[in-house]
């Protein structure tokens, strides 16, 4: 499967070195440098500098032929903005994107994107936890 | 009309300056606190500091009885974000984003905003206005219709010099409009108008015809 990630922070450099590890085509992404340093020397896929945000940069990811996108970057309006534009500019059949607001991730969620609130699962996560003692 | 206006910047301060001005109900919204305090104190009561990407805020501003929702500042990405929030939660009839990458143009109106202004687009059109060989600037596009209204420049040394109009291998959607000859007095053209060097022609086409429509007049 090829993957491109979006975002080389704590979630996304983890997120690429799982799927290297299984053997997938995987390239990240980051507009900072340091941000790509995350990534171990044992990742074997591409990491390349640059705005996610700017279509060029994406084709050079190799958006055209992912089968999947995952944009986790710090910002909610950058990752719902490049989810979009991967969904609707280079069809990728697989897009992922992080909104840490819930109510954002609602409303995009009703729009067709897949988005994940850890703003959400988290709180549901420690409920559970306290639930069960 | 009640407008709401997202991000206090440059922009959107004379913006929201001018809809006053024009006796609307406008309401702006700014991040930063200090520049929201300072435009309360300048424009009145009109700035709320929050975040108008947020679908509390909005909520809170009304934005459901909006006829109109600009979003101005400086990241397009925000931009984006608040149209599209304030278009399909609550309704609003008409959005406008400011946009500085001109490549984000086709995306937004696929995702929704009704209208964008691309500065950089602007900027970059006047500049180029002023270069004396510039053959096509663009004066007015009447989006509804498909259709923009241009300039172009016939250069005295254009092989068109000297036809006539219906002689000019002209598009089937274009039409020339009016003629404004270096000297005298503009006309409006007609099938028999003689094309001269310097003339300036205001002619309305598509965009898809305004590539041709630029050979035809200038005959290159």
């Amino acid at each position: 499967m090829k993957v491109v990630i979006m975002g080389s922070g704590r979630v996304g450099a983890q997120l690429a070195e799982m799927l290297d590890a299984e053997g997938h085509q995987v390239t990240v992404l980051d507009n900072n440098a340091a941000s790509l340093q995350r990534l171990s020397r044992d990742f074997k896929g591409t990491a390349l500098f640059g705005n996610g945000l700017d279509q060029e940069v994406l084709k050079r990811a190799g958006i055209e032929a992912a089968d999947v996108f995952v944009v986790v970057t710090q910002g909610d309006n950058r990752n719902v903005m490049a989810a979009q534009i991967a969904k609707h500019i280079f069809n990728v059949p697989r897009v992922i994107c992080r909104i840490y607001d819930p109510l954002r991730q609602e409303i995009y969620q009703t729009l067709g994107l897949e988005a994940i609130s850890p703003t959400t699962v988290f709180a549901h996560l420690l409920k559970e936890k306290l639930d069960t003692g | 009309m009640y407008i709401i206006v997202i991000g206090g910047g440059r922009v959107g301060y004379y913006l929201t300056q001018a809809l006053l001005g024009e006796g609307h109900e406008v309401l702006l919204v700014e991040q930063n606190t200090r520049l929201c305090d300072t435009i309360n104190d300048e424009l009145g009561s009109i700035c709320l500091n929050g975040d108008g990407c947020e679908a509390v805020t909005l909520e809170e501003i009304g934005t459901g009885r909006a006829g109109m929702f600009i979003a101005v500042t400086g990241d397009d990405e925000d931009n984006l974000v608040a149209c599209q929030v304030a278009k399909h939660k609550f309704n609003v009839p008409r959005t406008i984003a400011r946009i500085r990458n001109p490549q984000n143009e086709t995306l937004f109106k696929k995702l929704g905003v009704d209208v964008t202004v691309s500065s950089t687009n602007i900027i970059l059109e006047h500049i180029e206005e002023e270069v004396p060989t510039h053959p096509l600037t663009h004066l007015l596009t009447l989006r509804d219709k498909g259709l923009e209204i241009v300039r172009v420049k016939i250069l005295p040394e254009a092989t068109t010099v000297g036809k006539s109009v219906k002689e000019l291998a002209l598009p089937a959607e274009s039409r020339v409009a009016l003629i404004i000859p270096r000297e005298g007095k503009p006309h409006v053209a007609t099938a028999n108008t003689i094309l001269q060097g310097g003339d300036h022609i205001i002619a309305l086409t598509t965009p898809e015809q305004e590539e041709e429509l630029r050979s035809a007049l200038r005959g290159s």
